[in-house]
């Protein structure tokens, strides 16, 4: 393995940092917003860029020896590909909503893409680790840029609570996930995934038990699974809603990402050690998740509910544990970041006559006699996100819920079905809300082309045209978990 | 030999630098005295064959955390007085604490008479070259082998340091900063006039 072969392998990294660290020294000198808009846009080609640097690893379906960089430090197989894609169309998503939002107050700065930028890096090396030691860089770049993102607004006040709070508790959880890694990599002597897997065939050790038990809680944190959520609604809220659209999407797909590679590959070889564990994930997520919003007047904390709750269905297909629950995983992962960013977007898009934003549930009251259009696709996506057929979302639980039946675990199936339709209530609440309440007149306000576009983008793919791509979706999807169970 | 004399010389010199930590009455001679136990460290360190530890003691402890802790007691408004006043009440608590304490060490030194811990063979990837000091070990791997996290992690602190600035960085209005360039331009006959006051009258500018 020579180091040109590897610096080609990470081509995508290596142009981020590059790019992030030309960007930041461009805005040591951007002066007017129109700057930071201007290193914006260039943030956003330079993921779009990325991109385009990892799909063709994903059309091939790459996987093996010869993906691996800098002597089995980094894979840039089609898994990592899969999930690198929709991490730069989320950040690049946040990234466009964000100048509109923050001008308003004008809080905008050219920080805030290059943030993004590493972020990214760092999600990107979240998913394409092979080693405990990756891992923990990846995560680690990405949260600190989060904990900074989280207290944008320093002036605001939740958003600094925000900001805090997320610090402490994400510190606290890394703590929790480095403690795990040294007692895995104590009890099988070695950091790589496939060298702890075979280390593991024999079975596990007691301290090797508490090695995965502390990994999957410090990842739970991560993923926001219950029971270590508690933070989700409370930062969603705070920080300003265009970070909120990146929390709630790029990372989610970085550390469930991270998580289907540890579960699958690490502790590929003791899948009954951690089965029982990802199904009490699953069920608590799901049901806490559909109860907590339940009481929620505030639509972005209605939204982060939301989120716990989609992690849950997620959780569903890992705990199948099989190539189908995996690939259903990318599938959901897919729908669920569009439906994510459609939601936040079109609450962006919420203003009421003076351009501040409007939060509150009971403020949307009757949006749809004032702002048809707006109200149409956030009942699309609370249509999407409640599963309901004609939409897109309920693929994305269908395929899930297909694995979990085949591996066997109907009863699991049943139940998160059955609390699916709790979830029901509280999507079909904000729909007749907007629809059949009386006009509360207050989103009255306009809004910016991008979102519109966004939106439209979102409200496309989410719409039952998003079935044609199902056989496309699936096949990569496919291709993608298929590397996860080659080692 | 002089290595027995040795480590008797820095253990006893850490022990005691420990202990004046916690007796000293005046908070600035407490951190004065962590440092010397820092330093005294350091040598046991190097008594034990890792100067590579001894070193990130120095660098690390003495450098950055102990200067620190200078800055804040010295910065800080901490009334010390108060604080040993709630040892008393604080005393059952801090009993408790050592008496865990006393537990887990009698637990561990047990764990470890009675065979140690199964723990995993190491698989070799992080073996060092024969004969390299462990210094010299330590920089062939994180600059060969582990470059790529090497570098990322260069990028975590950068990011950390974006992070402080854009949260604290902030442009005040009102400030009289200096202009160098309007300094240098300003010639000596715009800024003195020659003025010849007249006795009993102010001087009108």
């Amino acid at each position: 393995m020579d180091w040109s072969q590897s610096l080609r392998l990470v081509a995508p990294e290596l142009l981020l940092s590059i790019a992030g660290l030309v960007l930041l020294l461009g805005s040591a000198w951007a002066k007017a917003e129109r700057d930071a808009r201007v290193i914006t846009w260039l943030a956003v080609a330079v993921l779009a860029g990325c991109a385009a640097l990892v799909a063709p690893a994903l059309w091939d379906g790459a996987h093996g020896p010869d993906r691996l960089a800098f002597s089995g430090l980094y894979s840039a197989d089609a898994f990592a590909s899969f999930a690198k894609l929709l991490i730069y169309a989320a950040a690049g998503a946040s990234l466009l909503v964000a100048p509109a939002f923050f001008d308003r107050v004008r809080a905008y700065r050219p920080e805030y893409p290059v943030l993004v930028l590493f972020a990214a890096m760092g999600m990107g090396i979240m998913v394409s680790a092979t080693n405990l030691l990756t891992l923990y860089i990846g995560l680690e770049l990405n949260s600190l840029a989060a904990y900074v993102l989280a207290a944008f607004l320093r002036t605001d006040d939740r958003s600094a609570e925000a900001g805090l709070k997320y610090f402490v508790l994400g510190s606290l959880a890394s703590g929790i996930l480095l403690f795990g890694i040294s007692l895995t990599y104590g009890f099988t002597g070695t950091i790589g995934f496939t060298g702890i897997a075979s280390a593991l065939q024999g079975g596990l050790s007691t301290g090797a038990m508490f090695g995965l038990v502390f990994v999957l809680a410090g990842l739970a944190f991560k993923i926001s699974a219950v029971p270590f959520h508690m933070w989700t609604p409370d930062v969603y809220e705070g920080a300003p809603t265009p970070v909120t659209t990146f929390f709630a999407s790029a990372p989610k797909v970085a550390a469930l990402g991270l998580t289907m590679i540890v579960a699958l590959q690490a502790f590929g070889t003791q899948v009954a050690a951690w089965q029982p564990i990802v199904i009490f994930a699953a069920l608590a997520s799901i049901v806490v998740g559909a109860l907590g919003a339940i009481g929620q007047t505030n639509l972005k904390r209605l939204l982060a509910y939301s989120s716990i709750n989609n992690v849950g269905f997620l959780l569903i297909g890992l705990a199948a544990a099989t190539p189908q629950g995996a690939a259903g995983m990318l599938v959901y992962l897919a729908i669920y970041v569009a439906m994510t960013i459609g939601g936040f977007v079109a609450v962006l898009m919420l203003k009421d006559a003076d351009g501040n934003p409007v939060e509150e549930l009971a403020d949307i009251a009757g949006l749809s006699r004032h702002r048809k259009v707006l109200a149409a696709c956030l009942a699309m996506v609370m249509f999407s996100l409640a599963g309901i057929p004609p939409l897109f979302g309920f693929w994305g639980k269908f395929v899930v819920f297909q694995a979990a039946v085949q591996a066997g675990l109907i009863p699991l199936a049943a139940i998160g079905i059955a609390a699916s339709v709790i979830g029901a209530f509280y999507y079909l609440k904000v729909v007749k809300v907007m629809y059949f309440d009386e006009p509360a007149n207050k989103a009255v306000g306009q809004s910016d082309w991008v979102h519109q576009a966004l939106l439209a983008l979102c409200a496309l793919f989410i719409s039952p045209a998003g079935y044609l791509l199902t056989k496309c979706l699936g096949a990569l999807a496919a291709s993608a978990a298929a590397v996860l169970f080659h080692a | 030999m002089i290595q027995v004399i040795a480590f008797y010389l820095f253990a006893t010199l850490t022990i005691a630098a420990g202990a004046l930590t916690i007796l000293a009455r005046n908070p600035v001679h407490s951190v004065l005295w962590l440092i010397v136990a820092f330093f005294n460290a350091a040598g046991l360190m190097v008594l034990a064959g890792a100067e590579f530890i001894a070193m990130l003691l120095v660098i690390v402890y003495v450098g950055a955390v102990a200067v620190l802790f200078l800055f804040v007691v010295m910065m800080l408004d901490i009334d010390f007085a108060e604080l040993r006043a709630g040892f008393v009440k604080n005393f059952p608590l801090g009993l408790l604490l050592a008496i865990v304490l006393v537990c887990e060490l009698v637990l561990g030194i047990g764990a470890e008479r009675a065979g140690g811990i199964q723990l995993g063979t190491p698989d070799g990837t992080a073996a060092t070259a024969a004969g390299a000091s462990n210094i010299e070990a330590i920089g062939a791997l994180l600059y060969s082998k582990y470059l790529f996290l090497f570098e990322a992690a260069g990028i975590i602190l950068l990011v950390a340091m974006i992070g402080a600035i854009v949260l604290t960085h902030r442009q005040r209005g009102g400030v009289r900063g200096q202009n160098i360039s309007r300094q240098v331009a300003r010639r000596p006959e715009d800024a003195t006039v020659n003025m010849q006051p007249e006795v009993g009258k102010g001087v009108q500018l």
